[in-house]
């Protein structure tokens, strides 16, 4: 496999330009410069709001230096609190072309849209030059997430995608597990797995954060759909989900925007902190996606029961079916069929090869099937968060 | 499709069952080597009481618990919300916002 060798020394396994809008009233004008420009590589991501958050800026600005992502084009409307100024900054000192269009300057719509035209080509000119270089499978970052979940996820997709998991700890990869309102009642046995006593306090300490967050809410982290497909409580779900992450060791506990140091099985922390100020925690399983390629991940490892349709921008999404039935429904927007685990056809680890096989696969260069067909889902809103405690990062000290 | 198993024991110490199919009324299930009749719809991926369970029982599934029963179960039975809830959030349904 080659990847795209980035100034930070992490390489990327596509090659995206990034047209970003920093207010919802710049979206459109965003949106046909990405229509127009004819090119796939070309990705639309942006963020809505006009009040500025220090949260959206970082992950905003891990999103446009991600490993994946050769060139920007920031598109402001004028007046909005985005800082786009130290956005651009951050992109042009990571060494990738960047651009700010003012819509206000540029003199409205049909204007910024021939000038963004042009900024597109003279910054995917500037990244077709970049050449390739050898990646091997310890510079991978995988993340995993569920959407959908039914009864059969839990016994079929997650611990199939965490068998995945396994095997790339094994190779020296990065693995990425989320959603800590979605593993309340396993903080437990999670808490056994931690490398370190002070890491298993940190892991108990952020799942009773996500327990109050979603009880002041007044929801957990659980769909109607989730008690259509058989699934009766938060903890019931929280068990399924859990399996996605396999039986690594956990070496550490990261936030939004943290990079993990090093390879090995890290649990991604989604819950804001504080007193629930802005809203639920992801409203969305693409707000989650948006996270973990924050962290650095090149794909997606996405399970559902009941179905989901989505991708991503940025990072390709590979999709697992747990449920055989809706497998049957939905084939024509699955990775891979984990239903036949459930007809009693294969086992939880010839699927997990297989999982392993598509990293592979994806990673080197093959679409995978919402990418094929053109998914680019985004969402990031606002929230807060503090600086990760000592000893989440027990591995990142000792190196 | 005819052969495909009805239920999977996820954990030995668990007191449901997971069905792997839909179940119908009337069919019969083998539980722990004792022919049980269903007496209700089960759909894929539901839970089946392995045992009986009394009201204020845990559920164990994957050997852990995932909430109290509300009522009394008999082995066969279909164990869901209305019979069964969360320790610690409740669920909530699309009727049921609020």
């Amino acid at each position: 496999m080659q990847g795209h060798l980035r100034s930070d020394g992490r390489k990327g396994i596509r090659n995206q330009l990034l047209v970003v809008y920093l207010v919802e009233c710049a979206h459109h004008v965003a949106r046909l410069i990405v229509d127009q420009s004819g090119q796939a590589e070309v990705q639309l991501v942006g963020f809505p709001g006009c009040y500025p958050n220090a949260y959206a800026l970082r992950i905003m600005k891990r999103l446009c230096t991600h490993p994946n992502v050769g060139g920007v084009l920031l598109l402001s409307l004028g007046c909005e609190g985005f800082n786009r100024e130290e956005l651009e900054a951050a992109i042009r000192a990571s060494g990738r072309p960047v651009e700010t269009l003012v819509i206000q300057e540029c003199g409205g719509t049909r204007k910024t849209l021939a000038a963004g035209l042009a900024a597109t080509a003279r910054i995917g000119g500037k990244m077709a030059e970049q050449g390739r270089v050898d990646m091997a499978l310890d510079e991978l970052v995988v993340g995993t997430i569920c959407g959908g979940s039914d009864g059969t996820s839990g016994i079929s997709a997650n611990p199939a995608v965490g068998n995945s998991f396994n095997r790339l700890v094994a190779a020296g990869a990065t693995c990425i597990f989320e959603e800590t309102g979605e593993l309340i009642g396993c903080e437990h046995i999670m808490m056994e797995r931690a490398v370190t006593p002070e890491l298993a306090r940190q892991i108990d300490a952020v799942m009773h954060k996500a327990a109050n967050y979603y009880e002041t809410m007044g929801f957990g982290s659980f769909a109607p759909g989730n008690a259509e497909g058989g699934l009766t409580t938060q903890e019931e779900k929280s068990m399924g989900a859990y399996s996605k992450s396999g039986d690594s060791p956990i070496s550490g506990l990261i936030k939004p925007g943290d990079l993990p140091p090093r390879g090995g099985l890290y649990l991604l922390d989604v819950v804001p902190d504080g007193e629930p100020r802005f809203g639920f925690p992801n409203i969305s399983d693409n707000a989650e996606i948006v996270e973990l390629i924050a962290c650095g991940a090149h794909l997606i490892l996405f399970t559902t029961g009941r179905g989901s349709v989505v991708g991503s921008a940025i990072s390709p999404v590979i999709k697992i079916c747990a449920n055989p039935d809706t497998y049957r429904r939905m084939a024509d927007d699955m990775d891979v069929n984990a239903g036949v685990i459930i007809e009693g056809d294969a086992s939880v680890e010839q699927v997990g090869g297989d999982i392993f096989e598509q990293v592979k696969a994806v990673a080197a260069g093959a679409s995978s099937v919402s990418e094929a067909l053109g998914h680019q889902e985004f969402i990031l809103t606002y929230k807060t968060f503090e600086p990760i405690g000592p000893g989440c990062l027990p591995t990142a000290r000792v190196a | 499709m005819i052969n495909r198993k009805a239920h999977v024991l996820l954990h030995q110490k668990d007191n449901i069952l997971v069905s792997c199919r839909d179940l119908t009324p009337g069919e019969t299930l083998c539980i722990d080597h004792q022919p049980v009749v269903l007496t209700q719809m089960i759909p894929l991926g539901h839970k089946i009481a392995r045992r009986p369970l009394a009201k204020g029982e845990k559920i164990l599934k994957y050997g852990a618990s995932i909430g109290s029963a509300l009522a009394d179960i008999v082995v066969g039975d279909h164990v869901h919300l209305h019979n069964m809830k969360s320790d610690y959030i409740p669920s909530h349904t699309r009727k049921a916002v609020g």
